[in-house]
């Protein structure tokens, strides 16, 4: 059993300076980062969302005329790009950065400085992208940017596609290590890895799968970028390179992406259901097996993207076998689930109806899922719209969902006011019924022959009315969202106020103030259990029913922080935007070669100053503290403090 | 703590749209509206792949109903009703029983999808016996069809006979990029790869038109690269092969007609250099091959089968090409843009419409 751990003695909280915007853009506090990820993620949303719109109404009538084929072949591959990359992903790092560390009882990330430098190398990578639009038109070479399509565009579209991924991807890289280092070193005294809530054991799983996918795309965008400028051959047939090769890389990283983009989301639907049934998750270790085996499994079904290929009946029977098993897994979340809610005391609030409409509609995406691992209709679906609706069924009902439940839950925790509740029940149901009329519709157009990523069709082959039906589908769904937003806003500025625990939580962050302090937590915790809130709260009776305890143990948000025991936070630095400013500067130069080497030489200039700025930064800095705790003992030469004050909690935990 | 708020027929709504969705999909078969309908097979291979989709969505339809039953029936069970305060529940963490059952379960579902799954991509793959043999060649935006035995090149419009394996070899030049050949109601698709050879196999039980399209995105005209397959009885579809081996309908010199006309300015303006008009000093080919001009008026369509092959389609696209169909004839990708007059025009259609 773990000892009481004494907080080190350091500098006061507070040390990092408030408000102003100054404050944001050196911030190294993984509330603070968290909070830009999402803003930013939410607009890349609406402008994908705005994308889409406009998709469909070119598609909402036969021989369509609102955008001609090149401005819809821009677009859709801007939606999709945008959505993966530049939406689901980075919202799915804004809840894990702002919510991870608070869960597990740390009061920082292991790196918080690369933690800031994730964030804007993805925001100046998301800006990066999108800026084409004023530079020459969108990529519009299809999110998979299939070479040698993708190597043949003469116009630098599709070089800001691959140069905009792969620093997208250097932030996400950096994001998954010093996720994966937090998880493994900073967990509270007790926090053991089966303590650890759901929702941190799928961003850690995430987090993986990234470290381990990401660079196999990486080579092959590397590959597109020399093809293109170089002149190499990589993908071209003409000299014994093969466009088929980037398919297996691009999938070897685009199937985990599936997974990158559906289990945080799974994550945070595993702490909602179990909140709102004021039951524990059923079967938690076999949720999180299950969410580990779908990672692993992820790996290994790459070629299921590629059944029209021409890989030969052994290779497709073994992908179509392999992509089966995936559903062995799946199946065990969705029933656990269910089992969480079985016997429950249910209460439906706006978290509670997304995460339930997460199951359902999760549910349709992974069936229709099991009918692409049938390899031969998958030659009839494949490319079909049955494949946009598949898709749209596990991305959007399920990831999109899953993120509004944890939007819906967290936001009285960040930001202290709890989103209005009637106004979330009518995002709810607009979002719901305006989904299903988008996608449901289009398994039919799919199985009717409608190919996708075409800009028009013609009347005549039946597929106006579903066509019709999807397109006003999408304006609801456009409506649920301003919903949202007048909720955010309205909520943001008079909402009910949250308190600490406004739900009745079950984890450590509810066990704090709402938003909780710079530090987090005035005092490590110390774990004893899952659910280890509840279960300070929660004594149980004769018949094994909680018992409300009458003393509050856990609940230390009202205690001020012990002076005695100081809190040590990192200290703001401004080389992390710096750098990121360094590396989109190299990227832009590198597109208007040769001019652009003045540019190139100017983010090399600026990049080595960030890494030798950050490299020699004094961690005491003067925006830091000033009460030169640097002498006590226990700094001990280690660079970053808030590694240390975990390091000494990590002591507690052993035995 | 705050007040659980429930929600009035919330749960049966959750599944209805996807429920109606499903039934749908399962009363669209056979429709005859729907020309590229998957779910409208009209060649063994494309029932074989029916009858397994079929079976599939049966079963899935059952594990549908049952979850998303199970669903409702624990929300409905199970939800505070309004203004009811949450109770103390038992805090139960798992049953090993039950997830024994719910791993082996869909484990055995799966297993009976196997195995027609694997015994259908093995049946497809099967090489065909007695097949008329074509190279499809994918080209941005159009198709060209070589039959092999038979020496009849044409484009976009493939005839075959009914009841008879046709045997595609899918190949496109390696300056070119991927394309997908797909005719829903005779098969699944196969891509068409650059530097790669691959083979489908078609059949059509009925004559008839088929339609399919270009299924791989394929750049800026992908949704214009169309495409029909013509199903005739073995009689008219021999007639068929012998009026395309027939010599060219080429006005001789000394006509005055405008045919004549047209012939000359199709020599005269470069035409031949992506045409060919066989039998004739128009060779074609070269860098940028175009469609083989020399059965035309056979065809009912024309420029990836998007247009009705009349007049008035044929004088716009001679007039300007890009503005009917974009596409990127600087870059050698589709036709360029002649600068023709309206005589010239007229000369060209009369001459093209005359190539029976």
């Amino acid at each position: 059993m773990a000892t009481v751990v004494e907080a080190p003695p350091i500098s006061p909280p507070g040390a990092q300076p408030k408000g102003g915007i100054w404050a944001w853009l050196t911030s190294v506090d993984h509330k603070k980062i968290g909070i830009m990820y999402g803003v930013a993620a939410m607009a890349f949303f609406i402008l994908g969302g705005i994308e889409a719109l406009v998709i469909r109404l070119q598609l909402a009538v036969p021989e369509g005329s609102v955008v001609a084929e090149d401005a819809y072949n821009q677009l859709f591959t801007m939606h999709g790009t945008t959505m993966v990359f530049l939406f689901v992903m980075p919202i799915s790092a804004a809840f894990g950065n702002y919510f991870m560390p608070i869960m597990i009882g740390a009061r920082d990330v292991a790196f918080p400085r690369l933690n800031a430098l994730s964030f804007w190398i993805f925001l100046a990578g998301g800006i990066f992208i999108s800026s084409s639009f004023f530079l020459g038109g969108f990529p519009d070479g299809a999110w998979v940017g299939y070479s040698p399509l993708a190597t043949q565009a003469e116009v630098i579209r599709m070089d800001f596609w691959a140069l905009g991924l792969l620093i997208l991807g250097v932030a996400s890289l950096l994001g998954a290590v010093n996720f994966i280092t937090t998880i493994f070193t900073m967990r509270a005294p007790g926090m053991t890895l089966f303590r650890m809530p759901v929702f941190v054991w799928m961003q850690m799983v995430v987090a993986f799968l990234l470290a381990f996918s990401l660079p196999l795309v990486t080579v092959g965008l590397f590959q597109v970028i020399l093809d293109r400028n170089f002149g190499t051959l990589f993908y071209d047939a003409a000299t014994g390179g093969d466009p088929v090769l980037w398919q297996h890389l691009f999938w070897l990283f685009g199937h985990p992406e599936v997974y990158i983009l559906i289990l945080p989301a799974m994550g945070i639907v595993s702490e909602v259901l179990p909140t709102f049934s004021r039951k524990p998750l059923f079967g938690y270790q076999f949720v999180v097996f299950a969410g580990a085996a779908i990672g692993f499994l992820g790996f290994g079904v790459w070629a299921h993207h590629m059944f029209t290929a021409g890989l030969g009946p052994v290779a497709e029977t073994a992908f179509g076998l392999m992509t089966m098993t995936i559903a062995v897994p799946t199946g065990i979340k969705i029933f656990n689930w269910l089992g969480t809610m079985w016997g429950g005391s249910v209460s439906f609030t706006t978290p509670m109806l997304f995460a339930v409409g997460f199951v359902a509609m999760f549910t349709i995406g992974g069936l229709s899922g099991v009918t692409h691992s049938i390899v031969p209709a998958d030659t009839q679906q494949h490319d079909s719209y049955y494949v946009v609706a598949h898709f749209h069924y596990v991305l959007f009902g399920g990831a999109v969902f899953g993120i509004f439940s944890g939007v819906y839950y967290w936001f009285g925790k960040v930001f202290g006011r709890l989103l209005d509740e009637p106004l979330g029940k009518l995002h709810f149901w607009l979002m719901f019924i305006g989904f299903n009329l988008t996608f449901a519709p289009m398994h039919i157009l799919g199985l009717n022959g409608m190919p996708r990523r075409i800009a028009t069709y013609g009347d005549g082959l039946g597929w106006n009315l579903w066509n019709l039906v999807a397109t006003v589908g999408s304006f609801i769904i456009a409506l649920s969202i301003l919903v949202f937003l007048v909720n955010a806003v309205r909520s943001y500025r008079k909402g009910e106020p949250a308190g600490a625990d406004p739900w009745d939580g079950r984890t450590l962050e509810w066990s704090t103030t709402s938003p909780p302090a710079d530090y987090n937590f005035a005092e490590v915790p110390i774990v004893d259990a899952i659910d280890d809130f509840w279960y300070k709260k929660y004594g149980e009776d004769d018949n094994h029913l909680p018992v409300r305890l009458d003393t509050d143990p856990r609940d230390l948000s009202a205690r001020e922080p012990d002076v005695e025991h100081h809190v040590h936070l990192p200290s703001p630095s401004y080389y992390p935007i710096l750098l990121a400013v360094g590396i989109v500067t190299l990227a832009y130069g590198f597109l208007w070669l040769p001019i652009g080497y003045l540019a190139m030489a100017a983010g090399l200039g600026i990049m080595l100053w960030a890494i030798f700025g950050w490299a020699l930064e004094d961690i005491d800095h003067p925006m830091g503290d000033g009460n030169g705790h640097g002498d006590g003992g226990d700094d001990g030469g280690g660079r970053d403090a808030a590694a240390e004050l975990v390091g000494s909690g990590a002591e507690g935990t052993s035995e | 703590m705050r007040a659980a708020v429930s929600t009035r027929e919330k749960p049966r709504r959750l599944a209805g749209g996807s429920l109606v969705a499903m039934a749908v999909v399962l009363s669209a078969c056979g429709s005859g509206d729907t020309p590229q309908n998957t779910l409208a097979p009209a060649s063994e291979r494309a029932r074989n792949i029916d009858g397994l989709f079929t079976f599939t969505l049966i079963l899935a339809a059952v594990v549908f109903v049952l979850v998303q039953g199970a669903i409702i029936y624990t929300v409905v069970k199970f939800r505070l009703k309004k203004g009811e305060e949450p109770k103390p529940v038992k805090q139960i963490h798992g049953n090993t029983r039950l997830e024994i059952a719910w791993t082996i379960a869909p484990a055995l579902i799966l297993a009976g999808l196997a195995v027609p799954t694997v015994q259908t991509i093995f049946e497809n793959a099967e090489s065909p016996v007695d097949a008329i043999e074509i190279t499809v060649m994918g080209h941005q935006w159009w198709w060209e069809y070589e039959y092999t035995d038979l020496g009849v090149v044409t484009a976009n419009e493939m005839h075959i006979p009914v009841g008879r394996d046709v045997f595609l070899t899918l190949e496109t030049d390696t300056t070119d990029v991927i394309h997908s050949f797909w005719v829903p109601r005779l098969s699944g698709k196969r891509d068409v790869v650059p530097g790669h050879v691959n083979t489908i196999t078609i059949s059509a039980d009925e004559p008839g038109e088929y339609l399919g399209q270009c299924a791989e995105f394929c750049g800026l005209s992908h949704a214009n690269m169309r495409l029909r397959v013509y199903a005739h009885e073995p009689a008219d579809f021999d007639a068929w092969v012998a009026s395309q081996l027939a010599a060219a309908a080429i006005p001789p010199d000394t006509d005055e007609s405008l045919r004549s006309t047209g012939w000359e300015l199709f020599i005269s303006k470069g035409c031949a250099a992506c045409h060919a008009v066989n039998g004739t000093e128009a060779a074609g080919g070269g860098l940028n091959p175009g469609p083989n001009l020399t059965h035309f008026a056979q065809r009912n369509t024309f420029a990836g089968a998007l247009f009705e092959r009349n007049d008035e389609n044929l004088r716009s696209w001679l007039a300007n090409p890009s503005a009917m169909k974009p596409m990127q004839p600087d870059l050698n990708r589709g036709m360029p843009n002649l600068g023709l007059n309206d005589e010239e025009i007229t000369a060209l259609v009369a001459f093209l419409q005359g190539l029976t």
